[in-house]
């Protein structure tokens, strides 16, 4: 690596080895630059290529041809010298600060491996932390049987796993429709699709219709909904969702799922059920360009929060961007080329290339970053999930981790919380172990629709790392200098 | 429920370890979380607040639900750590315990 | 715009946290009209996000009497407030490490016992032992305060606000106070969102930005801006009662009824106070974890689920400023709590209250007067 011997342990650490931070980091390493690659995982290829190099599927028309590109992206990487360290947790990402001696300005990250923390220090820092899936808060999506769809096609992708005994699917999405082939092709079982998609949807997405019929994706995302419609039992306009345990109440023993209540045209459905699977869409994982201090913004269509980027993924924080889903939903192959532009840009910040050989580089990037985009707008219209099941009923478990319902964050908005750090600090919601990711949107909009105003007024938890949990031992091993140390016993 | 597709069931190598002290097996591969659930096992712990049960929710490190305790260290994410062989793996009952 | 809807207060409290509450409080309870400014959301920084330490332990001298008589109050917190506030007594130690620690700690409370504080008493290695199965085997002894405790910052600075909202006083959230001038008897504030509020009596509880307000009247005071970190782990099983700080060192660690562990004692962060911000300094975070490791051996697996930092102000004396204005009539300052105004909160706002409607207090106030600082 170019920067031993300095200060710098690597020029440019990427976070996350999805579509966006491989590309990203291949990029970056190829034109000279030390680029070290952080990611959680054991193997490359982020959630959408989860296991790309080992899954145990080997029959590659289950996975379908968009899960076998990843695997085009390794290459690359492996040739173009960055140094990758899997298995790796980044907690922090800290604000640079200017080195007054020499008037360069290093960022620290935080990370965990192998059982031990240790800082690491950089240049410049790629977050290309992707996306995870929204919060579904419906009754009883915290019994065991309940999982993400996209948890779901991880345990496919990664163990050749499939649901066995009465299967229901959930939501709505490209995501489910996709998991549901997937199925479909392995031969797994799968009683009922629940779609929730509401109808008054397909009216506010016609007129981006002429957008999404030039999508490349079009073809190949129609034909498989269609193959699942044909061959599966689709229960549409569903437009409530209740998962029952087989205990009373569903606490307090071990109650595991055993039906779903659906609700359709206003009469009530019960199915059997040992394993209910849901989504409604993907959302950023903003959790460390939040704590890193990066603005963020309520972004409507989407009805999600993302950190503010300009056209390079360049944050409010200097030297701090962002490639991929995680700085919006815009797919795998939007996030491959946006991490190429976020790795130009890097290099352009960085000097190691100039301003016209960035743009120019750039250009094939940017058009296929807008030919992947095409249609986008489409499907977020098409996709938005009904308030419903955005703002649950009051019973309804919001923060899975400290138990909290919809019902006690809107009596802390009538006791006074405005927002929802007020409401974290007096109910403890987003205080758990998953600090927020699971309740934050959810929180957001409850409050929004509580106070009758937007949820870019109602604001999000500032969240603060670690933002993964680590151990004291890990923390207290840290480096720490003599003057650190000093401190401590002068008080 | 979850089953393991034919195809793998044969091709793989398996891995021995336990549940609880029961003897198990999973694939060369398997995260803790997944090898519970291709064992039969949806509940990893009932949560320190309510004594509710809860299994696996996102199998992406994101959700805390499937915490478990691995060879004596507890509050361990099933989902992020790969089962091996002789590994000990037991379901976790609300808070646990200091010293662990 | 000037806010005619409501009736003109007869003082306006500038800042929102415990003490600004407080004040509003004590003053509400006596028939005053009040209005809180506050810049941000009640209780958004130190009062919010504090240890929540209730201590008389350990105190600098001038504040003993003012912390003791706050402690008859935290004791009734239900009955001034309607809500406990979490309030739970169950101590604080200060642990001593070494026989000299230990020596230390005995001349403290030969100092207080001749003040006539009793509150404070050594403990040895047995009653230590009893009181804090989890310590580390090292430690010889300590000082105790049994009559202390901890409380939930965020639920007391609310219940505090929700009372005095209750017997009157109004709250004005959401613009920070840009000016401060007094005319003909009356102050006249100005807010960043362009309101005037006029009243004759104003409260500088203004915390962190204390500072700026004392500037407006020509009353410049050395306060620095800190932001003291704090980390929390998850929960565990319900293994120590007390709140246990270090004499050699500096450490709070308590565990909550919820079973999360609370682990600070005042390791500095940075705070950028124009920005609302605060950043981590995990070199020393590192030293705090490090305290927890040698002194509970038992949380060296404990895992750390969130740490924090919240801004407040210290004093180079590291006590407070409560009183009136050195320079203006009717204005009185209540601020500079240097990282451990929680505790005082009951108390300081009855005695802002005393000032302004009786014209003084009971208890010794003088040394926390802001002309202390007049070169």
């Amino acid at each position: 690596m170019s920067a031993q011997g300095s200060k710098f342990d690597f020029d440019i650490a990427v976070v996350g080895s999805g579509p966006a931070g491989l590309a990203a980091a291949a990029l970056a390493a190829s034109k000279g630059a030390s680029v070290v690659l952080l990611d959680e995982q054991a193997e490359p290829g982020g959630q959408i290529y989860r296991a790309v190099t080992e899954t145990p599927v080997r029959d590659r028309k289950v996975l379908g041809p968009d899960y076998w590109h990843g695997a085009e992206l390794l290459g690359p990487l492996r040739d173009s010298g960055a140094t990758h360290w899997p298995g790796t947790t980044v907690w922090s990402v800290a604000r640079p600060r200017e080195d007054a001696a020499d008037g360069s300005r290093p960022i620290q990250i935080g990370l965990s491996r192998n059982g031990a923390a240790s800082m690491l220090t950089v240049r410049h820092v790629i977050l290309a932390t992707g996306a995870l899936e929204r919060p579904f808060p419906i009754p009883g999506w915290t019994l065991p049987g309940v999982l993400g769809a996209g948890a779901a096609q991880v345990l496919l992708k990664t163990s050749g796993l499939v649901p066995s005994g009465a299967t229901v699917m959930a939501g709505s999405g490209p995501l489910l429709w996709l998991l549901a082939w997937q199925y479909l092709q392995a031969g797994a079982r799968i009683d009922a699709i629940l779609d929730t998609t509401p109808r008054e949807n397909w009216r506010a997405a016609l007129p981006l219709l002429p957008g999404f019929l030039r999508s490349p994706y079009l073809g190949k995302g129609m034909k498989l909904m269609l193959d699942v419609r044909r061959k599966l039992t689709v229960i549409g306009n569903v437009t409530s969702l209740r998962a029952e345990s087989g205990l009373a109440g569903g606490k307090g023993g071990e109650g595991v799922l055993k039906s779903v209540v659906y609700t359709r045209n206003g009469t009530e459905h019960r199915l059997p059920a040992d394993t209910l699977l849901l989504h409604h869409g993907v959302i950023p994982n903003l959790n460390l360009a939040n704590a890193t201090g990066c603005a963020q913004r309520w972004d409507e269509q989407q009805r999600c929060w993302r950190p503010t980027t300009d056209e390079w993924g360049a944050t409010s924080v200097e030297g701090v961007s962002l490639a991929g889903d995680g700085a919006g939903i815009g797919g795998a192959r939007a996030a491959e080329e946006a991490g190429r532009l976020t790795a130009l840009d890097a290099l352009y910040r960085l000097g190691r290339i100039g301003r016209e050989q960035r743009d120019q580089s750039a250009a094939p990037f940017r058009a296929a970053l807008d030919r992947a985009l095409t249609g986008r707008a489409f499907l977020d219209t098409l996709y938005t999930p009904a308030e419903a099941f955005r703002v649950p009923a009051d019973d309804t478990i919001v923060c899975r981790c400290e138990e909290v319902t919809a019902g006690a964050v809107r009596e802390a908005v009538r006791l006074g919380c405005s927002g929802p750090n007020q409401a974290k600090s007096f109910l403890r919601c987003g205080m758990g172990p998953c600090q927020g990711r699971l309740c934050g949107p959810t929180v957001t909009e409850v409050i929004a629709a509580e106070r009758n105003v937007s949820p870019a007024e109602v604001g999000y938890y500032r969240l603060r790392p670690p933002v993964k949990p680590i151990t004291l031992a890990e923390l207290a091993a840290l480096p720490k200098t003599d003057a650190d140390i000093d401190a401590v016993f002068k008080h | 429920m979850f089953r393991r597709l034919p195809e793998i069931e044969t091709a793989s190598s398996t891995v021995a370890f336990t549940i609880d002290g029961r003897p198990a097996s999973a694939r060369a591969g398997d995260s803790v979380a997944a090898a519970l659930l291709a064992n039969g096992v949806t509940v990893c712990r009932n949560t320190p607040v309510s004594g509710a049960a809860r299994g696996p929710y996102c199998m992406m490190g994101v959700c805390f639900d499937c915490l478990v305790t691995i060879d004596g260290t507890g509050n361990r994410q099933g989902c992020q750590v790969r089962v091996a062989p002789g590994m000990a793996v037991e379901t976790q009952n609300g808070k646990r315990e200091v010293e662990r | 715009m000037t806010a005619t809807a409501s009736p003109k207060p007869d003082v306006i409290v500038i800042g929102g946290g415990l003490h600004g509450c407080s004040a509003a409080l004590h003053l509400s309870m006596r028939g005053v009209r009040v209005l809180v400014l506050e810049k941000d959301h009640v209780a958004r920084h130190a009062s919010g996000v504090n240890a929540g330490g209730v201590r008389q332990l350990g105190r600098h001298v001038a504040e003993v009497p003012l912390s003791v008589a706050s402690m008859a109050l935290w004791h009734g917190i239900r009955d001034l407030v309607d809500d406990d506030c979490g309030f739970e007594s169950h101590g604080q130690i200060k642990v001593a490490e070494t026989e000299a620690e230990l020596e230390t700690v005995r001349a403290r409370v030969a100092v207080l016992n001749a003040l006539g504080f009793t509150h404070e008493e050594v403990i040895g290695q047995d009653e230590l032992r009893s009181l804090v199965p989890a310590i580390a085997d090292h430690c010889v002894g300590a000082l105790v305060s049994r009559g202390d405790g901890a409380a939930i910052p965020f639920r007391t600075t609310f219940a505090f606000r929700r009372k005095a909202i209750a017997l009157g006083a109004r709250f004005q959230e959401g613009g920070a106070v840009t000016r401060l001038a007094r005319n003909g008897g009356l102050w006249t504030v100005e807010t960043a969102d362009g309101a005037k509020y006029e009243a004759p009596v104003v409260v500088n509880a203004a915390g962190a930005w204390a500072d700026r307000i004392a500037a407006q009247v020509g009353e410049p005071v050395p306060l620095e801006v800190i932001a003291p970190m704090l980390m929390i782990t998850a929960r565990v099983a319900p293994f120590i009662k007390p709140v246990v700080g270090a004499t050699g060192r500096t450490l709070s660690f308590k565990q909550f009824p919820n079973g999360t562990v609370l682990i600070g004692g005042g390791l500095l962060g940075r705070a950028v106070r124009d920005e609302n911000r605060t950043e981590l300094d995990f070199s020393q975070v590192s030293v705090n974890a490090r305290t927890v490791w040698d002194l509970f051996p038992c949380m060296r697996g404990a895992t750390i689920v969130r740490s924090w930092a919240g801004i407040e102000a210290r004093m180079p004396d590291q006590i407070p400023v409560i009183g009136p204005s050195g320079t203006e009539p009717d204005l009185y300052h209540s601020f500079g709590f240097s990282a451990h105004g929680f505790q005082l909160g009951p108390i300081v706002g009855r005695i802002t209250a005393d000032l302004i409607t009786a014209g003084s207090t009971d208890l010794p106030i003088d040394p926390f007067r802001i002309g202390r600082f007049a070169a």
